[in-house]
């Protein structure tokens, strides 16, 4: 995988700045919610369900607006930036589902290239760029394989595959590993700390303890009904503690 | 616009039925637009062969000189109205009269002729109306050696009324048709769109501009829209084909007009889907 050229884009990727989503009902999605991520960071986004993790990731890719406030993600402000141009934002930011959204009767290769095909990749490219992609996600032998033939862990891999398509500088994904098995966990969390280690910022909301305690280096932001609770940039020593394992030292 | 083709043809194949109804609809509701405008195509040629019977007659007086009446043709041959002048001498009304099978026996076996000279003024076509008959009238009434001036004003003001009436009453059906089929079209688009919203979520998501969603579905409504109107254009050849074989002698419109009509059919097919598209694609 290319190592990701952040020149330009300032320090911090995605920005949130006193952001506020309210829905009909009376308690707001989100309220007053604070926080950035610098360039190449790698971030856990967690908090039971229901505390805003989705709704959180959802205005970062601007299929919502906040209500107050401003989020900026990849150079692009939810204040200043018109529907017509969001595509623009979805090209610089990948999106990872928990139910994976692929398409179904297509390939494994077929969905990465409709992806590029999509993002008006020049057309003797696409295949090329496909296969490469699916090789950087370990399922270059899957290429021809129907989407319902490949377990959740490969069909992960190849919406993984998808959403670096366009190249993005930014990474969320909305707990993809929720529907898979704990080895399958493993090796897509473990995909995703290699794109990291490439530079690619990444967001991921979850709400399996365990797998934090696995990766304690990452960044870790709570939310709680909507609130943010807890940033690890800034956190206490005892809860860091907390989020080590047994056998980690202490920071 | 290979993935535009494409696509559209993917839809056309996953959803026949869809397409199909859809086109049959937009196609009914054209039709019935195509019927007004073969009845209005055919009042119109029938009005136009009125028309050319609407003439002034102007009738002179018994001791109207050869000059004068020489005189009066010239002065209304000039006028810009008229096409041409003709004298009918006392002998030749008569025989005109003989002639007409509802009042020739009154005519026939006469020893005095109680019909007057007269001076008939043809119309130029696109003069053949009530204020051109009135005004040409008008003029000839000037005259001294005229006795009355007749040009039927009551069927040639009714001819007129007739002929806006047919008009109208196209322009206002044929609108409330075509806003039918604009409907059935963006209901159709509507349909499709939600049938393909998983596969339009993900282009969202990955980056697709909103035209590269949009363009198979507005290319899905100009062949919807093409598809009724070519069905249209068949059904109103079969109404008249039928009409003028069993029935009555009528006029088939103008090719052009077929055209148009299929035009139209395109053009309100990618405009309904075009908002269809723009109204329900946010609610992906």
């Amino acid at each position: 995988m290319d190592n990701i050229n952040l020149r330009g884009y300032g320090p911090h990727l995605i920005k949130f700045i006193h952001v506020t989503k309210e829905y009909s009902r009376p308690e707001p999605a989100l309220s007053d919610v604070s926080f950035h991520l610098v360039k190449g960071q790698f971030s856990f986004l967690t908090g039971h369900s229901g505390s805003g993790k989705s709704t959180a990731l959802r205005l970062a890719h601007l299929v919502e607006r906040p209500t107050h406030g401003e989020v900026c993600a990849s150079g692009f402000s939810s204040l200043r930036t018109s529907r017509r141009d969001v595509w623009k934002l979805r090209r610089k930011v990948g999106f990872v589902f928990q139910d994976f959204r692929l398409l179904p009767g297509r390939t494994a290769l077929e969905n990465i290239s409709f992806a590029l095909e999509v993002i008006d990749s020049p057309k003797k490219q696409i295949l090329p760029r496909a296969q490469r992609l699916l090789g950087q996600v370990g399922l270059a032998p899957k290429a021809g394989s129907w989407v319902d033939e490949l377990s959740g862990g490969e069909q992960q891999r190849v919406a993984i595959a998808r959403a670096l398509a366009s190249e993005p500088l930014l990474l969320l994904a909305d707990e993809p590993t929720g529907n898979l098995d704990e080895r399958a966990t493993r090796g897509i969390i473990d995909l995703f700390w290699e794109i990291n280690a490439l530079g690619m910022t990444v967001l991921m909301a979850t709400h399996d303890l365990e797998l934090m305690r696995q990766y304690s280096s990452a960044r870790v932001l709570e939310l709680d009904e909507g609130h943010l609770v807890y940033d690890s940039a800034k956190a206490e020593p005892a809860f860091a503690e907390s989020m080590r394992g047994p056998d980690e030292a202490p920071a | 616009m290979l993935y535009t083709v494409r696509e559209t043809l993917i839809a056309f194949r996953r959803a026949p039925l869809l397409t199909g109804l859809s086109a049959a609809m937009v196609g009914l509701a054209l039709f019935v637009v195509g019927l007004f405008g073969l009845a209005t195509y055919n009042v119109r040629v029938y009005l136009e062969t009125l028309e050319e019977r609407v003439e002034v007659v102007a009738y002179l007086r018994d001791d109207a000189t050869t000059a004068d009446i020489a005189a009066m043709e010239g002065a209304l041959t000039m006028l810009p109205e008229v096409l041409w002048v003709d004298f009918v001498t006392k002998a030749e009304a008569l025989e005109k009269a003989r002639e007409l099978p509802e009042v020739s026996e009154i005519f026939t076996g006469l020893d005095v002729n109680p019909l007057p000279a007269s001076i008939e003024i043809q119309l130029r076509p696109g003069n053949r109306t009530p204020a051109a008959a009135d005004r040409i009238a008008q003029q000839a009434a000037l005259h001294s050696i005229v006795e009355d001036v007749e040009y039927g004003q009551e069927w040639v003001d009714k001819l007129f009324t007739l002929r806006r009436m047919g008009a109208v009453t196209t322009t206002v059906l044929g609108t409330a048709f075509a806003v039918v089929a604009a409907l059935i079209i963006g209901t159709a688009v509507r349909i499709a769109i939600f049938a393909r919203r998983e596969e339009i979520k993900i282009m969202q998501s990955v980056g697709a501009r909103d035209g590269f969603i949009h363009r198979p579905f507005l290319l899905e409504g100009g062949i919807t829209g093409a598809l009724g109107g070519i069905l249209a254009v068949a059904l109103t050849y079969t109404t008249f084909w039928s009409v003028d074989y069993y029935l009555f002698v009528i006029s088939w419109i103008p090719w052009e007009w077929a055209g148009i009509g299929v035009s139209f059919g395109i053009a309100f097919g990618v405009v309904a889907s075009g908002y269809a598209v723009r109204k329900h694609l946010r609610e992906v």
